[in-house]
């Protein structure tokens, strides 16, 4: 850690308002999302709302094996059937693609090799569904299978049938990086400890099924096929418009993509998904509009969640709690394609960085290729299975040095503003105040150690960017840009690239928006994810829409709110520094406040005034608004100055974008672009947690959840974000687990994936901390993701806390928890958990879950090191 | 399969529509009467995304046939809102996050409807036990409890205000 209090303070962020303003009149309070009528009537669109004259449907047939070579594709009798219009394969779309620039593996449809069980093979283009699901049984197939790999470890082992034949030994990817000298660190260690954890799978599970509907235009001049509009549950419109012109050869600019709204993403829309492509391809081949939406089962197949995950974790400290060193070796079962992966191994390492100050740091990443579905991005994208490791022997090492768990968590914070030693830089910093703020809720000091039988408490802590320094496809380029038109109607039209999808993007972007203007939140229009109309935005991941496209937000509104100023200062006779915007009114600094025409505080703030109005007219010449307009005045109505503005500079418009600063893009090692961020967010939880002995079954009583989002612009959309994100994080801890049994994944629906439902939900007390960051759009950061991360340790902490068992496998499912609690009672062991130790795991299980799935698996080829010696 | 005429009354209106025998309410709602406030979000009736009210019962409509439902009444999310402004339950799902991505609101509001007409003052409990019909990824529940409080509380000053009014 490089501490930078010598180089003076960090640099103040561009302020707007001046300086005698303590508050604020729109954010920093609790609003309905500006959306939230549309979603409780029912009548806002979602992609799968949607549909166009002569729309059709496409249907996907997918493998139902792992690892297969095509010989032979025959669709002429599905083709033959009637109202089918088109089958689609892969040579009708051989461009490769895929969502990093390193990692081009996908194709629209397979060409020559499926490898996962549910890849996709062709496509069914009819009038109805029926039809295209009759027509898929038609379509013949014939493979040549071959020997597939379902555990990350034996993949690493492969000489030959490689899933992807450029990458030796199925490796998608390594890094090995050092940092500081962490041999001369675990020597100067007083105690290390050692050990292997293991994460099982988890997927988003959105409650909208991925969807998309793609329609060609004619083009008036050469009469043929022409522009393509594209309309689809995506989280990033504008890598899916970069994709699609890479596999259609066609130019960016003829690829108008759309973002209805969309139904939850968690990181699962943040990337290309297999049906967005085919159904161009579709529509392009059907010379009709094509509409495909997934089955919940096909959604479990597109997958691209949190991989399974090995962390061999070691952990160096002083007799008084400081860590001297950190060692982690990291394997992720990445599945059959690079989707996100190299991205996803280097975030388990680089945020080992910027939460705790760890001087030493040595770290080896695996990204390993597997005959499985995809793994891609997921909320909390690479750092929650390390941070279940790390929390968890950090509470194992305070036991060991009879340190309180938070005491021992103070003891190595960071001393910010600082660059870590692998290079990233940090500068508001919440955490002591997190965890002040939960040891007092939950009463840590007088209640640990005293819990009832059975009855435990545990801590943890977890942080994450609040954005991505770097963006994937690397350029100097902004991240986000956002033009304001505002015209003299007085509406104030927001053209933003920031993808709305449940987070509240569309209302930060109003409340910034309207702060920063003055105005009343009624007048903004927000005109959002629509490549034609919005500048381009890299959308809704890594947690980056409120720091990037807000502070985008705001420097558009401060453009066009410097051009209002000048016009309104001529008309005031004073400077345009002296003018004050607030309340939907402009006024001079000077001007008692409320006599400025200013309304009295208990009238509705979010209505727009119509003082601008001029004897009934709404709109009015200018002639006669100055014939109207005698002498300077003291105060003007939003509307009337920018009006007068209209009238001084004609068209009144701005822009603004945003770019991560230089000095906070990270370090020069390879790999050092991820990781990096403008700023990070923190969080400390308490978890409170019953184990019934006689069944494993773990309760959640109540998480205490502290939050540092720098600002909370709408406190009631903070509390849900960091609500839903703990409340994702227990689903992970104990219960949501993929089940594979030889490449199949055996829980692929709503009811045997089990996300908890509201009876097993526990209360979470959210507390918001401000830690005012000095470059976040009004000192905001993140809160949509960090929180996930501390829930799994501070659960796993607290069952230690409640029966004494450390439980280093996830999620901590009743047979697990029995398990261990048998084993640690000498008690006749229950064959429930594949004969892998869930306090000392050695191996990932070899169908991986918590269901030890008996029945025959599908057939196997004779080479296939999967497959078992004896009859199944 | 051939088709065959029905009548469905839905949201208080008679709607005669021409469907297969084989065809779910869900996809009749949304495909023959653009009613596409009711959602799919699985393939067994695990999620709750579809629920509408039959008679006052909330039933998910991706497992009823809509030749089966002639003659009861269909209350769809559509349905809801009253005298075209919000109910209290959608105002309060807004002003207290009940509602995040919105995907699975129509369910909810179709499932609170009912708890809301059949228990006069619920428990946190039955609150819980109620909304177990419905799966939602975003919001942890927590809030919805809040709005549901929140909902009731402004349908009873509605109630105590119209009943003083009437008393005047």
């Amino acid at each position: 850690m490089v501490e930078l209090r010598s180089t003076g303070k960090p640099r103040a962020a561009v302020r707007t308002w001046t300086s005698f303003m303590t508050d604020f009149s729109i954010i920093g309070k609790p609003i309905a999302m500006v959306d939230a009528a549309e979603k409780t009537t029912g009548a806002g669109k979602y992609t799968d709302d949607l549909s166009l004259p002569g729309m059709l449907i496409g249907k996907i047939l997918h493998s139902p094996h792992p690892h297969a070579r095509i010989k032979r594709i025959d669709t002429s009798r599905a083709q033959k059937l009637n109202d089918v219009i088109a089958v689609v394969v892969g040579a009708d779309a051989p461009n490769p693609y895929g969502i990093l620039p390193v990692g081009h593996d996908e194709h629209a449809l397979a060409i020559d090799k499926v490898r996962y069980i549910g890849d996709n093979l062709a496509c069914v283009v009819a009038v109805s569904e029926a039809t295209a699901e009759a027509a898929l049984e038609l379509v013949e197939v014939e493979y040549e299978i071959l020997p597939a790999y379902f555990d990350p470890e034996e993949s690493m082992k492969a000489e030959s049938n490689l899933i992807h034949d450029n990458k030796p030994h199925n490796l998608e990817k390594d890094y090995h990086h050092t940092f500081g000298d962490p041999d001369k660190g675990f020597a100067q260690s007083d105690y290390v400890t050692e050990s292997r954890y293991l994460a099982n799978e988890v997927t988003h599970a959105a409650m909208e099924p991925h969807s998309t509907l793609a329609s060609f235009d004619i083009d008036s001049q050469t009469g043929q096929a022409g522009r393509l509009t594209v309309w689809s549950s995506t989280q990033v419109p504008y890598y899916l418009q970069h994709k699609l012109s890479l596999v259609l050869d066609m130019p960016m600019s003829q690829i108008r993509v759309i973002k209805p709204l969309v139904g939850g993403g968690f990181g699962g829309k943040s990337e290309v998904i297999p049906l967005e492509i085919i159904a161009a391809v579709a529509a392009r081949k059907a010379k009709a509009p094509v509409k495909i939406t997934y089955t919940r089962e096909e959604v479990f197949w597109a997958h691209r969640g949190r991989p399974r995950t090995i962390i061999d974790l070691k952990t160096g400290v002083k007799n008084d709690g400081r860590i001297t060193a950190v060692k982690a070796r990291v394997v992720q079962d990445g599945g059959a394609y690079c989707s996100y992966g190299v991205v996803t191994i280097l975030y388990s390492g680089a945020l080992l960085g910027a939460l705790y100050d760890i001087p030493n740091i040595h770290y080896d990443g695996y990204r390993v290729l597997t005959n499985k579905p995809a793994c891609g991005a997921m909320r909390g994208h690479g750092t929650v299975n390390v941070r279940f490791a790390f929390e968890s022997q950090l509470d194992e090492i305070a036991g060991r040095l009879q340190i309180d768990p938070a005491e021992i968590r103070r003891r190595n914070l960071l001393k910010p503003p600082c660059i870590t030693v692998n290079g990233l830089r940090v500068q508001s910093y919440g955490l002591p105040e997190c965890i002040d703020k939960i040891v007092e809720r939950s009463g840590w000091k007088s209640r640990k150690g005293k819990m009832p039988k059975s009855r435990g408490l545990g801590i943890a802590c977890s942080h994450y960017v609040s954005g991505a320094a770097n963006s994937i496809i690397r350029s100097d380029m902004p991240h986000s840009t956002v033009n304001i038109k505002i015209d003299r109607d007085g509406g104030v039209v927001v053209y933003t690239g920031a993808s709305e999808i449940g987070q509240g993007s569309d209302t930060m972007t109003a409340q910034v928006a309207a702060e920063t203007l003055g105005c009343a939140l009624s007048r903004i229009k927000i005109v959002a994810a629509d490549t034609d109309l919005t500048p381009i935005d890299i959308g809704s991941y890594s947690s980056r829409v409120t720091f990037m496209a807000g502070n985008a937000t705001m420097r558009a509104a401060q453009e066009v709110k410097k051009q209002i100023a000048s016009a309104a200062a001529k008309k005031m006779n004073c400077a345009p520094e002296d003018l004050v915007f607030r309340d939907d009114s402009v006024f001079k600094q000077s001007t008692d406040h409320v006599g400025a025409g200013l309304r009295p505080a208990q009238e509705e703030q979010n209505s727009a005034s119509v003082s601008g109005r001029v004897e009934g007219q709404i709109l009015r010449g200018s002639l006669q608004q100055k014939r109207k307009d005698e002498g300077p005045k003291d105060s003007m109505s939003f509307e009337e100055a920018v009006v007068a503005t209209i009238d001084f500079h004609g068209a009144l418009t701005g822009t603004g974008s945003y770019a991560p600063p230089l000095e906070a893009r990270g370090g020069k090692h390879k790999g050092g672009g991820v990781g990096p961020s403008p700023a990070y967010s923190y969080s400390a939880q308490v978890a409170e947690v019953s184990v019934d002995e006689d069944t494993g079954e773990v309760t959640v009583h109540k998480v205490w959840a502290a939050h540092d989002c720098g600002r909370a612009l709408n406190p009631v959309s903070v509390e849900g974000q960091i609500i839903g994100s703990v409340w994702m994080g227990m689903g992970q801890a104990l219960t949501e687990e993929m089940v594979w049994k030889d490449g199949l994944l055996m829980n692929p629906g709503l009811l045997e994936y089990r996300s908890p439902s509201s009876v097993e939900s526990p209360e979470i007390e959210p507390i918001i901390v401000e830690s005012i960051d000095p470059e976040g759009p009004f000192g905001a950061k993140e809160c949509s993701e960090g929180s996930l991360a501390a829930t799994i340790p501070a659960i796993a902490n607290a069952i230690y806390d409640a029966v004494g068992i450390r439980l280093r496998e996830s999620p901590f499912t009743p047979e697990r928890v029995l398990a261990a609690l048998r084993a640690k009672k000498n008690a006749k062991t229950l064959d429930m958990t594949e004969g892998v130790d869930p306090t000392a795991p050695v191996r990932l299980r070899e169908h991986g879950g918590a269901l030890w799935f008996k029945g025959k698996g599908p057939e196997r080829h004779e080479l296939d090191p999967a497959r078992r010696t004896e009859g199944g | 399969m051939k088709k065959q005429l029905i009548e469905l009354r839905v949201n208080g209106r008679p709607r005669e529509l021409a469907v297969e025998p084989s065809k779910l309410l869900l996809e009749t709602l949304r495909q023959d009467l653009q009613l596409t406030g009711s959602k799919r979000g699985c393939d067994d009736s695990s999620c709750g995304a579809c629920t509408v009210l039959i008679d006052g019962v909330p039933m998910l409509s991706c497992t009823l046939l809509a030749a089966s439902c002639e003659g009861q009444e269909i209350t769809t999310v559509e349905g809801v809102s009253e005298h075209g402004a919000l109910a209290a339950i959608q105002k309060a799902y807004g002003d207290w996050g009940g509602a995040q991505c919105g995907f699975c609101t129509p369910g909810f509001m179709m499932t609170v409807k009912h708890l809301l007409a059949t228990t006069a003052n619920p428990s946190e409990a039955e609150i819980r036990e109620a909304l177990s019909s419905n799966l939602c990824r975003c919001t942890g529940y927590s809030q919805m409890y809040q709005a549901i409080k929140a909902a009731i509380e402004a349908e009873q000053k509605g109630m105590d205000s119209l009943s003083q009014q009437v008393a005047k």
